[in-house]
């Protein structure tokens, strides 16, 4: 594949490794613990962890996995909203494939389904609306979840639905946005983390001015990286040596797909049908002020929370769950009591847990060598 | 999060709808192209286009250029670190760019 | 009922399938006579008796153990490209008794049909099973018709049952792998999983994909002729060729460690997994094995499957090793090292 297989090249990935290897035996001097590079990306956790990554960089660096999983930083009390809206009578509930395995307070998607909800895996939101189309006697609601990269999908949608008055279409909104979040990441006083990976296809859409605050601020280096594992090496590399040069900048490894300005119509599209919420609650954060978005009032026929009641209660994280800690960086997955014991892929209890691209799947299925060895 | 990959736009499907067809490794996906779609231009532009694509929706050209120039800075990487090591074990030789 | 039609045979002349279909009268009769006596058994006729009834001096012939298996068949959609429910029950049996080192001698199939089935869509399947059969060598031997009323099964489910006899001296099994021996599969990996997947429609992707569905006992045959010290052999179905290697290594206490670049597959199922976040390694194949060879019989295990229509994309793709048992790695393609572990539910689509 074009842009893909370049960027799996293994002797690029040597020469890369080689490199990390001595500005680290440079950096050591004077180190106690490791660099702990954050990558924000869920997206790039899964890579990290499927190209076997971490086993090729020297003990000095270590990435933290950060809170970028859509799917499993949702609140159980919106996941119990889904099941609410995909359990009435009228409703097909369509939703991506791993949105259905989040566990609510009481159930899943999947465990919906199989009690006799019509909740139907799709690929794209489009999908939902030719779902709509099909089913004009029925309601079909879309589960939008995502970032910034996925809420063009939807907003565009939302206006395609709109324009052709698909009025049996809605959303059942719960996209969330990636800067206020690490706002509030770096404002936590113990906050260790040294540089950071940033989400490249977050940053297709917003562009990279949106992280000035990260360097000026904080004074932390971010590179935007894209998803094969030269990129992530690439970006670890450009990460180590501002820290080498003592600065902070942000910088574009994946200038190939992510313009400086990001994406306009995409943004436009956005800023049409979406509004953001004073505050979202985040599974294993709590709320954080402005990092969600809802339909504005002129797309209020659309918004599958005004077209249906829906419970709307806030369902509290498993007491003895480290999940918070773990997505700051503060513990490692298998520091957790529950980890890989109550809290497994079949039965999560936590939010990273969920997903396949939470840290703590991803451990759980393709295995933290290192943290074995510790 | 966020899952994209690349893809070549091989058709338009439907111009007024703004959908292009994109091929993925010989797999076919109808995709929207709102997002990608050159101001003042029919859709056939984008036919041969390589584009990122995000749960059915185009959202970004790929940048050939931006490309090669990403793999050109490892590959010079990769040549001043054979120079380096020729230095190392003292080696007169010219050293080749490694292998890609 | 016995496979072989009764003397007064009669077309069957329904268009659907109802209830009265299972109901035990002549409708019954008729339909088993026409629709799956008549393939099954071609021209033969032998009485109608409510078994089966076999030699056992043939099958002692044959070899010096009896191999037992049995299998469901409730795939969805019932034809996709490829193959089609009736081809993958037969396949599905013959390849999980030649794994074992049997040869297939005989299948049952039993069907559950929802009442309201068009009978043409039976006449096909049922064809496919017939004609899936002959191709492996094997009798449909016996069987049960029931009708459910709709919504009691989705459209028809089929279950074969099959016997065979293991070829005498010869032990395969999955507890058998030593460190040092050579993992081989016969072919390219993921087709089947990425096809059904596809086919089902809900992704709305265009991929010409196929079913590798196939059945494997011609090949089987001609692999251990090639490598006699054979160690084991499982054909790579739900789970994928993770599921496999994972039981092997659990079960013969061994670690396997599998080369990523030397896994054959498709550009289009690499396509196909890129596009939805899956991994290949967990897709179901219903034509492919894995096989577990001592290192001296690895080139020629590997030339005996390549020489075979159905292995021609044959490659090692690991070793046994002394590693920690159970546990299964693979060498990413620079080198890096993952752990492949067994999959939890169901693979999903991983979009966001």
């Amino acid at each position: 594949m074009r842009f893909v297989d370049e960027f799996r090249d293994p002797a690029l990935a040597k020469t890369l490794v080689k490199e990390i290897e001595a500005i680290s035996a440079r950096l050591e001097r004077g180190r106690d613990k490791p660099f702990a590079i954050m990558e924000v990306c869920g997206g790039h956790t899964h890579a990290i962890f499927r190209y076997g990554l971490e086993g090729l960089l020297p003990d000095l660096v270590e990435f933290v996995h950060g809170p970028g999983c859509p799917v499993c930083v949702l609140p159980m009390g919106r996941v119990d909203d889904c099941v609410a809206i995909a359990e009435r009578e009228e409703v097909i509930f369509a939703t991506f494939g791993d949105a259905m395995r989040v566990p609510g307070s009481k159930k899943s998607l999947l465990q919906a389904k199989a009690e006799g909800a019509d909740v139907r895996m799709v690929y794209s939101p489009l999908d939902a609306l030719t779902l709509a189309k099909r089913n004009p006697d029925r309601q079909v609601v879309f589960f939008g979840l995502g970032f910034e990269t996925t809420m063009p999908s939807t907003a565009l949608t939302v206006l395609r639905a709109a324009r052709e008055k698909v009025e049996n279409f809605s959303l059942f909104c719960n996209h969330i946005t990636i800067i206020p979040t690490l706002r509030a990441l770096l404002s936590q006083e113990d906050f260790g983390i040294d540089g950071f990976i940033g989400p490249g296809h977050v940053s297709m859409v917003i562009g990279t001015t949106p992280y000035r605050f990260i360097a000026e601020e904080f004074k932390k280096p971010l590179v935007v990286a894209g998803f094969e594992p030269i990129d992530l090496l690439q970006s670890l590399l450009m990460v180590l040596r501002q820290i080498e040069a003592g600065q902070a900048r942000i910088e574009n490894q994946y200038a190939r797909v992510v313009p400086v300005e990001g994406n306009p119509a995409a943004l436009k599209a956005v800023n049409e049908v979406y509004e953001p919420r004073a505050t979202f609650e985040w599974r294993g954060l709590g709320s954080i002020a402005g990092s969600g978005v809802r339909l504005r009032e002129a797309y209020g026929a659309f918004d599958a929370e005004r077209r249906f009641a829906v419970p709307d209660m806030k369902v509290a994280d498993p007491a003895q769950c480290r999940c918070g800690e773990v997505l700051t960086g503060a513990a490692k997955p298998w520091a957790c009591p529950e980890f890989g014991k109550g809290c497994n892929p079949e039965t999560p209890l936590g939010a990273l847990m969920v997903s396949s691209e939470g840290a703590c799947a991803a451990y759980y299925q393709y295995g933290g060598l290192r943290g074995e060895a510790a | 999060m966020c899952l994209g990959i690349p893809g070549r736009i091989v058709a338009v499907a439907d111009a007024d709808a703004m959908l292009c067809v994109v091929d993925v490794s010989g797999v076919r996906r109808t995709v929207d192209v709102v997002c990608v779609a050159p101001p003042g231009e029919p859709l056939e532009a984008l036919v041969g286009a390589w584009v990122l694509v995000h749960v059915g929706f185009a959202m970004s050209i790929i940048d050939e250029e931006e490309a090669a120039a990403t793999l050109k800075v490892l590959t010079e990487i990769g040549e001043a670190e054979a120079e380096m090591e020729a230095l190392r074990t003292g080696s007169i030789e010219p050293v080749p760019a490694p292998a890609r | 009922m016995s496979a072989h039609p009764s003397p007064k045979r009669r077309a069957f002349g329904a268009k659907t399938i109802t209830l009265a279909h299972g109901g035990g009268g002549s409708a019954m009769r008729d339909l088993i006579d026409d629709v799956f006596l008549a393939p099954f058994s071609g021209e033969r006729r032998d009485a109608p008796e409510d078994q089966a009834r076999f030699d056992l001096a043939a099958l002692s012939a044959k070899g010096d153990r009896l191999a037992f298996t049995t299998d469901s068949f409730v795939v969805d959609p019932l034809f996709f490209p490829g193959g089609d429910i009736g081809k993958l029950a037969i396949c599905g049996t013959v390849n999980d008794l030649a794994v074992g080192g049997a040869v297939p001698v005989a299948l049952s199939c039993a069907v559950i049909i929802e009442e309201g089935l068009d009978v043409e869509v039976l006449r096909r399947v049922v064809g496919s099973m017939a004609e899936t059969a002959r191709a492996a060598g094997v009798s449909i031997s016996t069987g049960d018709t029931k009708v459910v009323a709709r919504g009691a099964c989705d459209k028809l489910f089929i279950t074969t049952t099959g016997i065979g006899v293991v070829r005498s001296g010869l032990d395969v099994g999955i507890t058998r792998a030593r460190p040092g021996d050579v993992v081989l599969v016969n072919g390219l990996l993921g087709d089947h999983g990425a096809a059904i997947l596809n086919a089902r429609g809900d992704l709305a992707l265009d991929t010409e994909i196929e079913s590798d569905c196939a059945p494997l006992n011609g090949l089987i045959e001609t692999l251990i002729a090639a490598a006699p010290g054979i160690r084991m052999m499982r054909d790579a179905t739900r789970g994928g060729i993770a599921a496999v290697v994972n039981e092997l290594a659990e079960a013969s206490a061994v670690g396997v460690r599998l080369s990523e670049l030397s896994l054959p597959m498709r550009p289009e199922v690499q396509g196909f997994c890129e596009i939805l976040g899956l991994d290949p390694l967990y897709l179901a194949n219903e034509g492919k094995i894995l096989a577990v060879v001592p290192p001296e019989e690895a080139q020629a295990a590997l030339a005996a499957l390549r020489a075979h229509p159905l292995g021609r994309e044959a490659a090692i793709i690991g070793t046994v090793s002394d590693g920690r048992p159970g546990r299964v790695t693979m060498e990413t393609r620079f080198g890096g090292e993952r752990i492949v572990d067994m999959l939890v539910g169901d693979q999903l689509p991983r979009i966001c």
